[in-house]
């Protein structure tokens, strides 16, 4: 049970991957026009994320080494077809507003990142808390920068009128690059904090710097896939 | 014809795939440092999204519509592109050691590009031709290559900015981002 509490924690907080590892930056800067938008697209990610999580750590002993990234990208192509025909089915207004990021979920760097990371080394119940922390954090990123583009662009929260009638919306807020505005002031943010604590003489180790993890992640992603695919000849 | 380039120009220009899109942002942010750097990379992309383009069309076109097996078009798309880019890779090391080398190290990174799974998705559900999604798909990337050399050369420039302690590193290239997609708003009533 602790381990459970603690992987819940640290997906959450310690090593969100939203604010912290900055990963899976493009749904994080397209469908977060609204807060609704944000939690769907959070929760989605976190179902994909928490089943795949189990059947990559089920599959673990079974899939040989060298062909483990492609394996994964199968598992977690299938969820989202899986889950995208749900959708469709059941909650079609958030399909149709999410529309071909769904599918997109498949490339998203948080999902191969676990999969590889945590997943291929650990039990299934771990890895399943895993899955279900680190979706819960990306839902918090997601839902707390849709508030706060919803907020500042039309006026409301959720659907609810929360600034005044005479306030005028910035609508900026809710295109495309509103959505770079609202990212760079919060990655400014934790810059600050970051300094600050450097400055008390704490260890920032953890606290990846923004680009240079997303990419560093993305890019040690590909060269492991494609030195255990095909450059075997 | 006509329809062609309408097409193509909206995708470069209108509806640009990093800036309007979102994707790719990932390449756009890690990989734009130097000009020369960030020319090899959407070199790199406005290949294999082209061909990918092409190759995801005709197997959609003639393995899956016959088949009737359209909705497996994500796992079949993201297999081919992760083959496509293996092959492709090996393929240029083989016959082209110099576009090899050029392009070499930027290859890889192109799997994980949410742009080539986006760009082939988007050719299918909006009902597109083969010949119609290899221009489209080439327009695209040709859009990529085109904001990714703009932010490079920006960036270039900050580098001699007295850049505010707090907006170093990621929050001013964020910013700049944004700016740019204020500015490619602009050509939004081009079409």
């Amino acid at each position: 049970m602790s381990t459970a509490m603690e992987r819940l924690w640290n997906g959450m907080v310690k090593e969100n991957p939203t604010f912290v590892l900055m990963l899976g930056m493009c749904p994080t800067l397209a469908v977060t026009t609204s807060a609704i938008n944000g939690i769907g697209m959070g929760l989605t990610t976190m179902v994909i994320l928490a089943l795949s999580n189990l059947m990559i750590s089920m599959l673990r002993k079974i899939i040989p080494d060298g062909v483990r990234v492609p394996a994964f990208i199968v598992v977690v192509a299938s969820f989202v077809t899986i889950v995208q025909f749900l959708l469709e089915a059941y909650i079609p207004s958030l399909n149709d507003s999410l529309g071909l990021y769904i599918p997109l979920i498949v490339v998203n760097c948080i999902i191969l990142g676990r999969a590889e990371a945590y997943a291929s080394k650990n039990p299934p119940a771990a890895s399943l808390f895993d899955g279900i922390g680190m979706g819960l954090g990306f839902t918090i990123g997601l839902t707390s920068i849709g508030i706060i583009r919803e907020l500042i662009g039309v006026g409301t929260i959720f659907g609810f009128q929360i600034l005044p009638e005479s306030y005028e919306p910035v609508s900026i807020f809710v295109m495309a690059p509103g959505a770079f505005f609202v990212l760079a002031f919060l990655t400014a943010v934790q810059n600050r904090v970051k300094m600050n604590l450097a400055k008390k003489g704490k260890d920032t180790s953890k606290i990846q710097s923004g680009c240079g993890g997303d990419c560093a992640v993305c890019a040690s992603g590909c060269g492991s896939m494609t030195g255990q695919g095909g450059t075997k000849e | 014809m006509k329809e062609l380039l309408l097409i193509a120009i909206g995708s470069a220009l209108v509806n640009n795939v990093v800036l309007s899109q979102f994707l790719g942002i990932c390449a756009f942010l890690g990989v734009s440092k130097k000009i020369d750097t960030a020319a090899g990379m959407g070199g790199a992309v406005v290949f294999v999204i082209t061909l990918a383009s092409f190759v995801s069309s005709v197997l959609y076109e003639f393995l899956l519509v016959p088949t009737h097996t359209e909705y497996l078009q994500t796992i079949v798309f993201i297999l081919v592109i992760a083959c496509l880019v293996q092959f492709v890779e090996m393929f240029l090391k083989k016959t082209m050691k110099g576009l090899y080398e050029a392009l070499g190290v930027y290859l890889p990174l192109i799997t994980t590009n949410c742009a080539v799974l986006g760009v082939a998705l988007t050719n299918v559900q909006s009902g597109y031709g083969i010949l119609t999604s290899t221009v489209n798909g080439f327009a695209v990337a040709t859009g990529f290559l085109i904001s990714i050399v703009l932010m490079a050369g920006i960036r270039g420039k900050l580098e001699y900015s007295d850049i505010p302690q707090t907006l170093q590193g990621f929050p001013i290239v964020l910013v700049t981002a944004g700016l740019m997609a204020i500015a490619f708003c602009g050509f939004s009533g081009m079409i």
